[in-house]
């Protein structure tokens, strides 16, 4: 089976009030781009728990993962290494002491056969993902949140060969989300945000909408969204020129 | 008679963690009893007491190493939860020792390492994983993929056979290959023999019985010198 064509596919289980969920099914394929939305506490990153994990009715929700319309092979499960499924969080972290090239070498040497110059390619994917630049030997334990996230996705992308994506709520890391997003459907990688922010809401082809642990809607907007993505993707570089003037230390004394 | 599962690990790697999620497991269908063994402090036995209403335990080594502790007692151990009218014995040790293993024949011998102790932390515990059958690595919601990777390169290395079982214990995530293991654990045969996995190191030396002074010359036993690797007796 090759990542091109791998299917997943999360079934309903019970809201938290132990309720049947009432959606069909969610198909998560090669290209797509999926936000999870909800108020918080409504259980997206435990949907995106059980797709990590490829539950089998075991977890807290009921739900159950297939691949290609099948159980998951056990490999699948329990082998990070065989793993399609790479997750980021806010919390992941590199622990070591490490500089980014030393940090991406022994990820190289931990994936047999990965080629060394990859680590190359993953700095400089990171930095089409980040304003502030990262270096090979720059500390990982220096890393701001936006260029660690952004090396996280890189190193799962080209190191990990991970067709899938999970990323937990990383919005405020800093990061280009549009680039992300862009580079992504590019080169056919599945890719699911659980976010509050509108811009990747708007920007992902399905949205799933969540409410008290239970996948209530799955929109697939098209281009009926098309006018309000124009108004927020204006807004959304708004802020984030304006953040950057203001962490350049300016005050904003000019109308914006 | 009863089932025993043996829980080893450093401290704070999540091992009570772990204990919870196999007591939610097991508890519609079996009575679980809780021992823990520690050197001198632990709080384990009234928080699951509190939690999960079950019989639980605790015993303090002090100056006895924790496992060699565990030793001793499990006997009495498995004698008293069978009282209990118990179905399953979960022992916790202390997991200080990095040479002994708490683990006996006839049990599911369980090590629980933390993601979080860094990727060389297998290669230091090779006997606490080595002779297990089941290591849990938790905390791995917390660590990048790579160094995941390459933690569980290191378990490998230390015990290329080893049933590895990842998981976020806080949210159970992940632990479906440890519960199953849990489920398919036979219960100690009646008059069994049961022992340790192993012959534990030998580890009697003059500080074991608590003289302080520095120096392999004040000591006997077991004693180093910094140039030489053996073991050298000087007796009296
Ligand atoms: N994020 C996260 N935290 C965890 C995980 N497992 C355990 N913890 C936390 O780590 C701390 C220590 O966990 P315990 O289960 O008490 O560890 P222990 O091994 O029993 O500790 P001792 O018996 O004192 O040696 C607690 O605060 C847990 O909530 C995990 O998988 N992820
Ligand atoms: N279907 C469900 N059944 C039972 N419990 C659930 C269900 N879905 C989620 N939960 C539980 O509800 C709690 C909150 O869920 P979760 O952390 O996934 O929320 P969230 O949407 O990610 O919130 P936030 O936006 O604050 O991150 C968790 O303890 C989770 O285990
Ligand atoms: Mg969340
Ligand atoms: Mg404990
Ligand atoms: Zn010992």
């Amino acid at each position: 089976m090759t990542a091109d064509e791998l299917t997943i596919t999360v079934l309903p289980g019970t809201t938290k009030s132990g309720a049947k969920e009432r959606f069909d099914r969610v198909d998560i394929r090669p290209g797509d781009t999926i936000s999870i939305v909800g108020p918080t506490g409504s259980g997206k990153t435990a949907l995106i728990n059980d797709i990590e994990v490829f539950a089998q009715g075991d977890t807290v929700t009921g739900r159950r993962i297939l691949v290609n319309g099948e159980l998951p092979p056990e490999s699948f499960v329990r082998d990070p290494s065989q793993k399609p499924i790479a997750m980021i969080t806010q919390h992941t972290k590199c622990l070591a002491d490490l500089s980014v090239r030393q940090f991406l070498d022994m990820h190289v040497r931990a994936r047999k056969n990965a080629v060394p110059q990859i680590a190359e390619e993953a700095v400089a994917l990171a930095n089409r993902f980040t304003g502030e630049k990262v270096a090979g030997d720059d500390r990982m334990s220096s890393l701001s949140g936006g260029q660690t996230r952004s090396l996280l996705i890189a190193d799962s992308v080209l190191i990990s060969g991970a067709p899938i994506l999970l990323l937990d709520e990383i919005e405020n890391a800093g990061i280009y989300k549009d680039e992300v997003i862009k580079y992504l459907r590019g080169v056919n990688k599945a890719v699911l945000f659980v976010t509050h922010d509108p811009y990747i809401s708007l920007l992902s082809d399905r949205r799933i909408v969540m409410r008290g642990g239970e996948v209530t809607q799955i929109l697939v907007p098209g281009d009926s969204e098309k006018k309000a993505l124009g108004i927020v993707a204006e807004a959304d570089a708004l802020l984030s020129g304006l953040r950057e003037r203001i962490r350049s230390g300016e005050t904003l004394k000019e109308a914006v | 008679m009863v089932r025993l599962i043996v829980v080893a690990g450093p401290p704070s790697t999540g091992k009570t963690t772990v204990i919870r999620r196999i007591i939610e497991h097991v508890r519609g269908t079996s009575k679980v009893a809780y021992l823990k063994v520690d050197v001198t402090c632990a709080f384990e036995d009234e928080e699951l007491s509190a939690e999960f209403g079950i019989p639980t335990k605790k015993i303090y080594s002090g100056d006895l190493c924790p496992d060699h502790m565990g030793i001793m007692v499990i006997e009495d151990a498995l004698g008293w939860a069978e009282d209990e009218g118990a179905d399953i014995l979960i022992y916790e040790s202390a997991g200080l020792c990095l040479r002994c293993t708490p683990y006996i024949t006839s049990s599911l011998g369980v090590c629980v390492l933390s993601s979080m102790a860094g990727t060389h932390a297998p290669l230091k515990m090779a006997p606490m994983i080595a002779l297990a059958d089941v290591a849990v690595v938790t905390k791995v919601d917390l660590v990048s993929q790579a160094e995941k990777e390459v933690f569980r390169e290191n378990i490998r290395e230390v015990s290329p056979g080893m049933d590895i079982v990842e998981s976020n214990a806080v949210q159970g995530t992940g632990l479906r290959y440890l519960l199953k293991r849990v489920d398919e654990l036979a219960s100690i045969g009646e008059g069994e023999i049961v022992k340790l996995r192993g012959m534990p190191p030998l580890g009697v030396c003059t500080v074991c019985i608590g003289k302080t002074d520095i120096g392999w010359q004040n000591h006997f036993g077991v004693i180093r010198r910094l140039k030489d690797a053996d073991n050298i007796y000087r007796g009296e």
